[in-house]
């Protein structure tokens, strides 16, 4: 109704304006990656700000895990909640962020179906940059989350030793991993068909990506093949570095395991999305 | 002067075992518009695929202004713009801001792509809709700002991909009286339609496909004639003299007449125009009055007809919400 309204006071399409607007269109210089990725990124924001019921992910399932597994399991696996969530809240923060890398996939996934992509991929510019933009623009997603993560971790009695620098050493090396993560992401969103189908898959990985690592406990009271699995898990070493840099340690050799297996994400995935968006159908 | 905007040579395209193109051969002059006209399926849409580098051709050449669909895929990326059911908007963004995203992404300064996105919304006539979302906009205004975002750069080469289907008959002019501005400013056109008015409407020269393959090439004009000469509509004064009208017409053109809807008139296709003027005669000597007759060339859809075998699919129009 709104549509129609406005539709039948629009000014019609004048020959007019369009030779004048055809006339002008010259080409402009080509802009390089960073800006051509810097625009997609602000694309992202720009549907934060009209979609902001997209940001569920990141703020009601971090509170809702981390309540829930501090109350429902701190007493019975720590002895008492508050001693539970000094250990769990790193965690729980890598878990959000590893988690809301996820949208990153079904976005991508919704673009294409959508056509949006397609127009993208037939603009002159950098190749990887709507992947890179749209990657760019999730950091903010994951910085809101883990803002959120911890702030109900101080309301809640968490003291990270490391003090604030610890803490905003984590949230970047996160940054850094869940980007790097997000291109697994990318290219299941470009194989499989449907929004809902990435959706599903993602979830089936990380689970047990999450689960099985010491984000929730201590590996010691697994079986040993279990521990086996829990120790090549790179959400193990980052947990880990997360907790030792909150906990105000250094653990140089984890924070390494933690680069290259970013590193390495990306020069497995990254290259693989690039081959599946060129010859995208 | 006749330099050739696409060129295409045994184009080929399958996904598993369907043969979406196969071998499509196009010369497509600069200037003007150029229809490829098919049904649904007939593989319109991957053929404008391959063109705009989106899909890579299995087998095949293809030029576009001069460079090659798949060696210099960034050159003609640069040069075209596309609009259809795959090149859309975002529709979550606001008409300013998916113009303004596009003017950023090709080179354009804040101020300026800001600039360049309010007059293309005016010259559109979607300034009062500039600032909503896209998905709120009507059928007609969701066709004008896609046309819009292909024209960010003025290209010299723009693919439209069934820029009418859905369209109500107001909206669809409208993207008509676009078409032929961008024309009329020396843009070549390349617009496939499932339309036959639209391709005889607008279109210099048609291209017919069917299963992925050039069936007919030429002027609407030719197409036409190669299917014949067109028909006779006969309009009586006294309905009741159909039937014996019938006859007479039938007995002179040597071809059966066909009562139309209108119960005083009807028709004949014919082979031979010199027929006509004898078959008018011979109904005044029999004394049937014929208050009207017209000699038409046959329509598009009679064309469609006579080349594949079956009908030009006429998919039920979508609202256009």
């Amino acid at each position: 109704m709104n549509a129609t309204s406005a539709e039948q006071a629009s000014a019609p399409v004048t020959e007019d304006a369009l030779r004048s607007v055809l006339l002008a269109g010259e080409r402009p210089s080509r802009p390089g990656p960073v800006l051509t990725s810097l625009t997609f990124g602000w694309r992202a924001l720009l549907k934060i700000k009209h979609v902001p019921e997209q940001l569920v992910d990141v703020t009601m399932f971090p509170i809702m895990f981390t309540l829930m597994f501090t109350y429902l399991f701190g007493g019975a696996l720590a002895g008492s909640t508050q001693e539970y969530l000094q250990f769990l809240l790193p965690g729980i923060l890598v878990q959000a962020n590893v988690m809301i890398t996820m949208n990153t996939g079904i976005t991508l996934n919704t673009d294409i179906q959508k056509g949006v992509f397609d127009r993208f991929r037939s603009l002159p510019v950098w190749r990887p940059s709507p992947l890179v933009g749209a990657l760019l623009g999730d950091l903010v997603r994951y910085s809101i989350g883990s803002a959120i993560v911890i702030t109900l971790g101080l309301v809640l009695g968490f003291r990270p030793e490391g003090g604030a620098v610890g803490v905003v050493l984590s949230v970047v090396l996160l940054l850094v991993f869940s980007f790097c993560l997000s291109w697994l992401w990318t290219m299941l969103s470009l194989i499989l068909r449907t929004p809902n189908s990435v959706a599903g898959v993602s979830m089936m990985v990380m689970f047990p990506l999450t689960f099985v690592s010491n984000i929730f406990v201590d590996p010691k009271t697994m079986p040993g093949w279990m521990q086996a699995v829990v120790e090549v898990n790179p959400i193990t070493h980052l947990a880990t570095v997360v907790r030792g840099l909150m906990d105000g340690s250094v653990p140089a050799g984890e924070i390494g395991w933690v680069l290259v297996s970013s590193v390495l994400l990306v020069a497995v995935f990254g290259p693989i999305t690039m081959v599946l968006y060129r010859n995208k159908k | 002067m006749g330099k050739r905007a696409i060129e295409t040579r045994g184009l080929k395209k399958s996904f598993g075992k369907t043969h979406a193109v196969a071998g499509v051969d196009l010369a497509v002059s600069a200037g003007g518009v150029y229809g490829v006209l098919g049904p649904n399926g007939a593989g319109k849409t991957t053929t404008i695929r391959m063109l705009a580098t989106l899909l890579h051709p299995d087998a095949g050449e293809a030029q576009v202004l001069g460079y090659d669909v798949v060696r210099d895929a960034q050159a003609v990326r640069s040069r075209v713009g596309l609009t259809g059911q795959f090149a859309s908007v975002d529709e979550d963004l606001t008409g300013v801001e998916n113009l303004l995203l596009l003017a950023r992404l090709l080179g354009y300064s804040r101020r300026l792509g800001r600039e360049r996105a309010t007059d293309l919304l005016d010259a559109f006539g979607l300034a009062e809709a500039a600032d909503r979302q896209v998905k709120k906009y009507s059928g007609g205004m969701r066709r004008r700002i896609d046309i819009a975002a292909s024209l960010v750069v003025t290209p010299e080469l723009i693919f439209l991909d069934e820029p009418t289907t859905g369209l109500d008959p107001r909206s669809r002019n409208q993207v008509w009286e676009i078409v032929r501005g961008m024309v009329a400013e020396g843009a070549t056109v390349l617009l496939t339609t499932q339309y036959l008015d639209e391709a005889d409407q607008l279109a210099d020269r048609i291209a017919v496909i069917d299963h992925g393959k050039v069936i007919a090439e030429g002027t609407s004009g030719e197409l036409k004639a190669s299917v014949g000469a067109g028909s006779l509509h006969v309009r009586l004064r006294a309905p009741e003299q159909r039937a014996e009208a019938e006859r007479v017409l039938a007995g002179v053109l040597e071809v059966p007449a066909e009562p139309s809807a209108d119960p005083a008139a009807l028709s004949a296709r014919i082979s031979d125009p010199e027929r006509v003027a004898r078959s008018l005669a011979e109904l005044s000597r029999s004394g049937i009055d014929v208050t009207e007759f017209a000699l038409g060339q046959p329509s598009l859809d009679e064309v469609f007809l006579a080349l594949t075998g079956h009908a030009a699919e006429e998919t039920p129009e979508e609202d256009a919400a």
